[in-house]
């Protein structure tokens, strides 16, 4: 079994700091980490990879420093990493992503065929979720989106069984491989890479190819002249005017009590479903004992 | 956890700071085999700095890093300011065409691309970097002689021939396995500092300075409330650096936070001019060892050698860190060179080689001439506030012309003297000083 895990290099948006004292957002020295939701799609892999021996190539679009994240990819279990990278990819959006994408998986697939594409849910920079989906198109395979669990893949049937999150539960799909899964994050949580496979992935070559290598003929296809979406304007949005309110009081208690008889006097359906609650609870079997 | 890795390194070097990066660079261009382990994401993560880069120190280890280093300014001109608390300011200006001629002598910095840069250097050097990774104690054999590390990673045991602690002013790896205690409050400096970004044009007309010509001024005075530190305004490409550090006891006796003390510097009439409009776009915090010579921890053993902040070399009164780190690592490395050439054991015997080279060195012979200073200093605050303070307010009333006899106006000053220290004081204060400082 084969199974190719596209990842991105994103700015850590968590480690992007605030001033204490201006509260101003400091960008500098802000790292690139995979984007985290992706790394969960990594570890569901890597699981299968332990569990039925298949093979692990994590493969990225993006400008030469990705590597870092190729090889970090690589230090967690990956067997093999690929970095489609050329200038002519710059200013991609999700439509050009996924044709260079597509176009470097079936490169691949002639080499060692493909069977399962993971991707994250989306990218915590992008945010559209829109690469995963153009990638089953691309490829003519299933789609299977918003997965949480991979409940078993049928190497003789081709088939794969897993768990999407849906509004209102849980859908179990059932689906013919070549497929492609986007990962739910919380899933599952990402090994912590041993030793010898530090020392693997810090002498690794990753793989660079560009768009030859990665059979892409038609250049208007990809980067920014293969890309409509236009960003018409950045911009922060202005802060809610939301006054705060000092709760008067003796004691903690006093106040706590004050704010507890406001939320509900303004939400008298919350103190109607919290008094069924506790009276539930006070009558239950546990209650009892 | 405790199972090996297969592999044997000649050298561990333990962080990725310019002690480190010295070390591990030094010994992968002599050919050695060199794993270096770093806690942080990437080598520079967990690094602070004003910043200045000696050149100096940096040259004898890759003698033409001026034609890929980033490097933001060369200094021409230095600047002495003594502050008082809100109001004035009196200082020195020392600017020289003898530092604008190449080779220069020192830039500023800006560590976070620096240190990518060094890390760089090292790697294609040959020496095997490894991030993220937190080296949880030293491995020893039964004589107690160190041959490796333990990490926190499955198979995560190490071998190593020497293993070089350059794991920062904490060094936790150090403690633990015993070789020196924690740093005491007095011994440390807790410094802060912002990068704030201003148009190249804009600083360039603000500090008289064009091309690549920079500007440092350092700053004392009872600015730092009375506190023993020092505050710094350094100018980059297209940003200023903005810090001031205090001795960790008198912050936490004055329970100053580091935040409301750069405010203040902010503030001062002095700096507010010259910053002013700046964009804010790093602010970090770090532990500077300024305990000095009094304060060195034991420097080699069976197996080890310790180097930088994590011995605590750091030269409090001239600002120096770095350059210090960055010839300990060196001249660690070049030992170890030595003893590995020379086929001999690296015993505590043979390793005392480093601390004789350093005693050599600038390191040691500028640690030992300030020796006494730090406690000095400590013991008496007012020499850094009463002092300059007293300056101010002469130079106030000398230059205040309002019809009022000169002489009068220096029985006034001298008056206000006495009323501060007492002639046995002043004598005292001036004997402690040239003794601290001779």
């Amino acid at each position: 079994m084969h199974i190719v895990v596209c990842i991105k290099q994103v700015p850590d948006s968590a480690q992007i700091r605030v001033h204490p004292v201006t509260n101003t957002i400091m960008r500098q020295g802000v790292p690139a980490i995979i984007n985290p939701f992706d790394l969960f799609a990594l570890e569901e892999a890597l699981r299968l990879k332990d569990k039925y021996g298949a093979r692990v190539t994590v493969m990225s679009m993006g400008p030469a420093q990705a590597e870092e994240a190729m090889k970090k990819a690589l230090s967690f279990g990956a067997n093999d990493a690929i970095l489609v990278s050329d200038k002519i990819f710059a200013g991609a959006d999700t439509l050009a992503t996924s044709y260079a994408l597509a176009a470097a998986i079936r490169k691949l697939d002639e080499t060692r065929p493909v069977d399962i594409v993971f991707t994250g849910k989306q990218t915590i920079d992008g945010d559209t979720a829109q690469v995963g989906p153009g990638l089953a198109i691309r490829l003519n395979a299933q789609l299977l989106t918003y997965v949480s669990k991979i409940r078993g893949i049928d190497a003789a049937t081709r088939e794969i069984v897993v768990e999407r999150r849906a509004e209102g539960g849980v859908q179990v799909l059932a689906s013919k491989m070549p497929c492609v899964v986007t990962m739910l994050e919380g899933s599952n949580e990402m090994r912590f890479a041993t030793m010898p496979d530090m020392f693997r992935a810090a002498r690794f070559d990753v793989q660079h190819w560009n768009r030859d290598a990665a059979g892409i003929e038609d250049i208007k296809q990809v980067g920014l002249k293969g890309s409509p979406t236009v960003v018409a304007k950045v911009f922060a949005p202005s802060p809610k005017a939301v006054k705060a309110e000092m709760i008067p009081g003796e004691t903690p208690a006093a106040q706590c009590t004050a704010l507890v008889d406001r939320l509900f006097a303004e939400h008298p359906k919350l103190a109607a479903d919290l008094l069924k609650h506790l009276d539930s609870l006070n009558h239950s079997p546990e209650a009892a004992r | 956890m405790s199972e090996t890795v297969s592999e044997k390194f000649d050298a561990i070097v333990v962080g990725a700071g310019p002690a480190g990066n010295a070390a591990a660079y030094t010994l992968a261009k002599a050919g050695l085999a060199v794993l270096q382990i770093e806690r942080g994401e990437y080598p520079g993560s967990k690094n602070v700095q004003g910043a200045i880069l000696y050149s100096h120190a940096l040259e004898a280890i890759i003698p033409d890093f001026r034609d890929s280093a980033p490097l933001e300014r060369h200094i021409v001109e230095q600047r002495m300011w003594l502050l008082d608390e809100s109001t004035s300011y009196t200082g020195a200006h020392f600017r020289s065409e003898e530092f604008n001629k190449p080779p220069y002598n020192r830039y500023t910095i800006i560590r976070a691309r620096f240190d990518k840069w060094f890390s760089q250097q090292v790697r294609d050097a040959g020496a095997l970097v490894i991030c993220e990774t937190t080296v949880t104690g030293l491995l020893k054999n039964e004589a107690g002689k160190v041959i490796g590390v333990r990490t926190e990673r499955e198979n995560g045991d190490i071998l190593a021939d020497v293993v070089i602690l350059a794991d920062g002013v904490n060094s936790l790896v150090g403690q633990r396995a015993g070789l020196r205690p924690d740093i005491a409050p007095k011994d440390a400096a807790l410094a802060v500092k912002e990068i704030l970004f201003l148009p190249k044009e804009v600083i360039e007309q603000r500090f008289n300075v064009s091309g690549s010509q920079g500007v440092v001024i350092e700053i004392a005075g009872s600015i730092t409330g009375g506190m023993l530190g020092t505050a710094f305004l350094y100018t980059n490409k297209d940003s200023l650096a903005i810090g001031v550090g205090c001795i960790l006891e008198d912050m936490k006796k004055q329970k100053m936070t580091p935040a409301e003390l750069l405010e203040r510097v902010k503030r001062h009439p002095a700096i507010r001019p010259l910053i002013e409009g700046g964009e804010m776009k790093e602010y970090a915090a770090h532990l500077i060892p300024e305990g000095g010579y009094n304060a060195l921890p034991q420097l080699y053993g069976d197996g080890w050698v310790m180097v930088g902040d994590s011995a605590g070399f750091v030269n409090a009164i001239h600002r120096e860190g770095s350059n210090l780190a960055m010839t300990t690592g060196r001249i660690a490395a070049e030992t170890v060179i030595e003893l590995k050439t020379a086929g001999k054991p690296f015993s505590a015997a043979n390793l005392a080689a480093y601390k004789a080279r350093l005693d050599d060195s600038f390191v040691m012979k500028d640690l030992k001439k300030y020796a006494e200073a730090p406690d000095m200093l400590l013991d008496n605050p007012h020499m850094l506030g009463m002092y300059p303070d007293f300056l101010a307010r002469s130079a106030q009333t000398m230059l205040t012309v309002d019809g009022i006899d000169k002489r009068a106006k220096q029985r006034e000053i001298l008056a206000r003297l006495k009323q501060k220290r007492s002639l046995w004081g002043i004598i005292g204060d001036a004997y402690k000083f040239w003794r601290a400082f001779k």
